[in-house]
């Protein structure tokens, strides 16, 4: 157990911040907590700000991970509207904006990830949006709605979810991806194909294989488009989702290794042995696929917060873990587990025109990762595969009419 | 508000007000009570708020969706009183409440 005057200065408060601050009090955890924010409200969950957020059935005070008050009645110290400029590592002290400097024992950074701005011509417009604060879905909401033109450039998650919220809102949605496929970085083909006509029947329009040229705007405003064949799609608004660079510099500039984000190990903890780094912004040792990688998803958020406090207040690590993250759009649940690396084979189950089906990614036989659409069994049997490793009978896998029990078995 | 008694697998009792509309998960989660982890908050996708609801409640808890029996279908330690808990919608009606919860959500 950590000492009663152990200080843990977390800087971050999005969901990994904010869940190591809580699950530290709930290990027991009995010095400070220092919680420091850039975003003026405490902790809070992003994925329902494509979503449910843009819809309006979702507000700050339902997202918060815990409420206000939470963090004094658990003598968290939350410095929200602040941000950690400078890391002084021998000293164990870090420099924040507002000028203060505190002191720590253990440091938790968790300062996520940005989105990557397109170095264009016209980048400066007002009406450019970007995805990634409650802020920021606030003014994508009053942005969209019937009458207007959403353009969405970047066909992935972030994209896709707001697209369909966009429809759900009687926005008209074009989405310009520079891939010849929607999520082309994240999902296999048959993946992409299936969204991208399941969004064409809710009247998306897309252009696949674009390259984004540049913003035109008048007074200031956007108002569309430029494409590097010339053409220019006309829009009200731009939501720009082509991914995210993590906000590692505090850490680099403190001499901290960060390859692709700040390298840690299985406990989450940098080479040095007071610093953790969780969520977005950490490169991480994933054991089932002997690697180390990058993720960018609430259950890693979740796992690394729960890696750390284990470690800081003594108690035995979290078991080994499967990742998994997930997607809303229109009617459709896509949940993912695992990560396609050293795949051999690819493996369809069910089928994508019922709306329910699934694709296996296999090593042999065995489960390296499923993307299952509307279809739990194969969500949480694929898990289950991924983590014991068991080899599966292929006919048997490919054959909806034996259920994922007897598959899995 | 109802009140909202979770029991931990150790017998630990928590006895919460939890306002109206916010689900039994919600109730848990804000106030930092072990045991119910919710890793998706609440978009039935990770069954990581399994709990058993206590005696005569469960049918005043509502009718299951189809894709939560599913999810349930496939988590462990399921028994006939199991629910996921970002599922139950907390009404007047539920005032005095037990749900228990199973030994992991994994």
């Amino acid at each position: 157990m950590s000492q009663s005057d152990t200080h843990v200065v977390i800087l971050g408060a999005g969901h990994a911040g904010g869940t190591a601050a809580a699950l530290l009090r709930q290990y027991g955890h009995e010095g400070p907590i220092t919680l420091v924010g850039e975003e003026p409200i405490p902790p809070y969950q992003r994925p329902p700000l494509s979503k449910a957020w843009l819809k309006g059935e979702a507000d700050a005070d339902s997202l918060a991970l815990k409420p206000l008050e939470f963090y004094a009645e658990h003598n968290i110290d939350f410095r929200p509207n602040t941000r950690a400029v400078k890391l002084a590592r021998e000293a164990k002290q870090v420099t924040l904006s507002t000028g203060d400097v505190v002191t720590y024992d253990f440091l938790i950074i968790a300062t996520g990830a940005r989105a990557i701005k397109l170095p264009v011509e016209g980048a400066h417009l007002d009406g450019l949006l970007e995805l990634r604060t409650a802020a920021d879905a606030e003014i994508l909401k009053a942005t969209i709605g019937p009458g207007k033109r959403l353009a969405v450039i970047g066909g992935g998650y972030i994209g896709l979810e707001a697209a369909a919220s966009g429809r759900a809102l009687g926005a008209e949605v074009v989405v310009i991806e520079r891939e010849p496929r929607l999520l082309a970085r994240v999902a296999c083909e048959p993946l992409s194909t299936f969204f991208l006509d399941y969004h064409r029947r809710h009247e998306v329009t897309f252009e696949l294989g674009a390259t984004v040229a540049g913003f035109e705007g008048e007074n200031g405003h956007v108002t569309g488009v430029k494409l590097a064949d010339g053409r220019v799609i006309a829009c009200d608004a731009a939501l720009i989702g082509v991914g995210a660079a993590p906000n590692d510099e505090i850490a680099k500039e403190a001499g901290l290794d960060t390859a692709r984000g700040i390298v840690v190990d299985l406990e989450a903890r940098t080479a040095d042995r007071s610093v953790f780094a969780i969520g977005d912004v950490a490169h991480r040792p994933m054991p089932i696929y002997e690697r180390m990688f990058r993720m960018e998803s609430v259950p890693n958020a979740l796992e690394q917060a729960k890696q750390a406090a284990s470690a800081i207040v003594g108690r035995a690590p979290p078991p080994g873990e499967v990742p998994w993250q997930w997607s809303d759009q229109y009617d459709l649940k896509l949940q993912i587990a695992g990560y396609a690396f050293d795949v051999d084979r690819i493996l369809l189950r069910g089928d994508p025109a019922s709306a329910k089906f699934a694709v296996f990614h296999l090593k042999g036989d065995r489960v390296q990762s499923v993307e299952a659409i509307n279809s739990p069994p194969e969500f949480m049997m694929g898990k289950l595969l991924i983590a014991n490793r068991k080899p599966v009978d292929l006919d048997k896998l490919a054959d909806p009419s034996i259920s994922m029990k007897e598959v899995a078995a | 508000m109802a009140k909202i008694t979770y029991v931990e697998h150790d017998g630990t009792e928590h006895a919460i007000d939890v306002k109206t509309g916010l689900t039994v998960m919600e109730g848990a989660v804000k106030n930092n009570i072990p045991g119910i982890d919710a890793d998706c908050g609440g978009a039935c996708a990770c069954a990581t708020c399994h709990v058993y609801v206590d005696g005569d409640w469960l049918p005043k808890t509502g009718a299951k969706s189809a894709m939560e029996d599913s999810m349930l279908d496939f988590a462990e330690n399921v028994e006939p009183n199991s629910r996921l808990s970002c599922q139950i919608k907390v009404s007047d009606e539920l005032d005095g409440l037990v749900v228990r919860m199973p030994e992991s959500q994994h």
